[in-house]
């Protein structure tokens, strides 16, 4: 792995023009979460239409990786039902970004995804799947 | 460079004693700038725990075959070469830890929670490693004692002038301070700090993880009650580390943890503690660890600490005085003459992480985080910083391509 691979333009552009930036005042679904390991920090607010994710916006500061992979997952997601991304598998994001990643800077790539399951099961009242059963371990407001 | 009264080490010559540096990381150099986090080891340690495996190894403090009768003398032996590392007066005082954490945590449950209660006042420093302040803010927190932490200045220095104001009328039982920075590299005046607390009948708990393999400690010149310290950051292995403390408190003390060889007698009744140090020290230690620690003291003191303080001092002026020629690069901590071989840094628009991942494609290894400093970080208003850290095997040129490769970080972020 290079470092242009790493931080190919897609990431640096996501990275320094985040798309859904901000907080919905109204939020259907919010969740905070921070990685102890180096102090990311996401803060997700998800607006519903019915079933349907009708928009996303996230804070955050961190790494040029957990911003970036927030900022891909806002257009991933928006359009799509509450049901799909609870369940959406953590590779669909990892496609996206596009980028081999150590097990390290796997959780920065994955922290905003973990903040916004956690706030669609959290409004739903549905318990968070196995597989992300490790994002219990972080900080969550 | 400047003529220097100091003697010199030869940081070439020694780097052929560390294996790691034969290998290239990402097709380069290894450029090893994380030894405040833990040292690499040189083949005097790695070959001395080898050999104690093979010839010598039986637990300890049981056996009495002529095995056992080995590994004892070579455990016991380095008691010894602790105490005159930090210029002890007795062997008892040597208590065997497995890190510095571990020290600490000892005094706080063992010290504190008998001596602490409402009306008492524990005072740690924002330069403190959350081992010497996470322990401390919780024994206060169970004993009702009130938890206070000493500021610092803008240049990343305990601010001596607040203390009074600290403590106000509270009665002062901890001072609880590091005595080299692990972020900043702040040398802290651990006899002035000391010289205050006493004439409070304070204890004075002292964590010299990043002093110890750095500078000459002498443990009745500090005048502090108990210091840590951990073999791993001074080229000795993991898992071992050591707590000096005074005999008459250490005496008095309840024990840590509680099973075997830490016992005189045990009945149903009632069970009666062993003498210094094996009061403190329960279970089957780590042996050959402590074995380890001690060739590592071995080495340390062979190359001279002074030599070591000095060639350290040396690289963290060079890394201050080439990076404080980036205008976008932020830099934290004291001058150079008040600072150990450690410099925390910010890269303008760049967080740490994407700065230590460029840096590690270089072949540069660097932390980047809160390193366990998090009211630290929050007094510097950051979420994290760069931190590259010096050791005996550290040369001028690893601070150029440094350097270096922070253009090349500014050029992709920029």
């Amino acid at each position: 792995m290079a470092f242009d691979d790493l931080y190919r333009e897609v990431i640096l552009d996501h990275y320094k023009n985040p798309r859904g930036q901000g907080a919905l005042a109204n939020a259907d679904a919010e969740a905070e979460g921070q990685n102890p390991l180096c102090g990311d920090e996401v803060a997700i607010s998800v607006a519903l239409d019915g079933e349907t994710i009708e928009d996303v916006r996230f804070r955050g500061r961190g790494c040029a990786i957990s911003q970036a992979a927030t900022s891909m997952l806002t257009e991933l997601v928006k359009g799509r039902t509450i049901a799909e991304v609870a369940e959406m598998p953590k590779d669909e994001l990892l496609d996206e970004v596009g980028i081999p990643l150590t097990p390290v800077r796997l959780k920065c790539a994955l922290l905003g995804l973990g903040v916004l399951k956690v706030a669609l099961h959290r409004a739903r009242g549905t318990p968070l799947p196995d597989e992300w059963a490790g994002l219990d371990e972080l900080q969550l407001k | 460079m400047a003529v220097t009264t100091h003697p010199k080490l030869n940081a070439t010559r020694l780097r052929a004693d560390f294996p790691i540096f034969e290998r290239p990381i990402h097709g380069k150099p290894l450029a090893y700038l994380d030894s405040a986090s833990s040292a690499q080891k040189p083949r005097q340690v790695l070959d001395a725990m080898r050999a104690f495996y093979e010839t010598s190894y039986a637990n300890v403090h049981r056996g009495v075959y002529e095995l056992a009768a080995r590994a004892d003398a070579d455990y016991e032996a380095v008691r010894e070469k602790v105490r005159a590392f930090v210029n002890a007066t007795s062997t008892r005082e040597i208590v065997f830890t497995r890190h510095t954490t571990e020290g600490l945590n000892l005094v706080a449950y063992a010290w504190g929670l008998d001596n602490l209660a409402p009306g008492d006042v524990v005072v740690a420093t924002e330069l403190d490693h959350h081992s010497n302040f996470v322990p401390w803010q919780y024994i206060a927190h169970k004993t009702g004692a009130d938890f206070r932490v000493l500021p610092i200045d803008d240049a990343g220095e305990l601010r001596l002038e607040a203390l009074d104001e600290l403590a106000g009328d509270g009665r002062v039982r901890v001072f609880a301070c590091n005595l080299v920075s692990n972020t900043l590299g702040t040398v802290n005046s651990v006899e002035r700090l000391a010289a205050w607390a006493h004439e409070r009948d304070a204890v004075v708990v002292v964590d010299a993880a990043q002093a110890a393999p750095h500078v000459a400690i002498d443990v009745q010149a500090l005048g502090c009650d108990f210091l840590a310290f951990s073999a791993h950051k001074l080229c000795g292995p993991t898992g071992a580390g050591a707590l000096w403390g005074r005999r008459e408190l250490l005496e008095r003390m309840s024990p840590f943890h509680l099973g075997g060889s830490m016992i005189r007698s045990v009945s149903v009744e009632r069970t009666t503690w062993n003498e210094l140090p094996y009061k403190f020290e329960a279970g089957t230690p780590p042996i050959a660890e402590v074995v380890g620690m001690g060739h590592a003291i071995d080495y340390v003191s062979a190359v001279g600490l002074d030599a070591i303080e000095a060639h350290e001092h040396e690289l963290a002026a060079y890394a201050l005085e080439r990076l404080g020629e980036l205008p976008w690069v932020t830099l934290y901590g004291p001058p150079p003459e008040r600072r150990a071989g450690i410099v925390s840094f910010n890269v303008e628009g760049v967080h740490p992480h994407d700065v230590a991942q460029i840096l590690d494609w270089e072949g540069i290894a660097v932390r980047a985080g809160h390193h366990c400093t998090q009211p630290l970080m929050r007094r510097l208003g950051v979420a994290a910083t760069t931190r590259a850290s010096f050791y005996l095997y550290n040369v001028p040129e690893e601070v150029d391509r440094l350097v270096d490769a922070l253009h090349k970080v500014r050029a992709r972020f920029a």
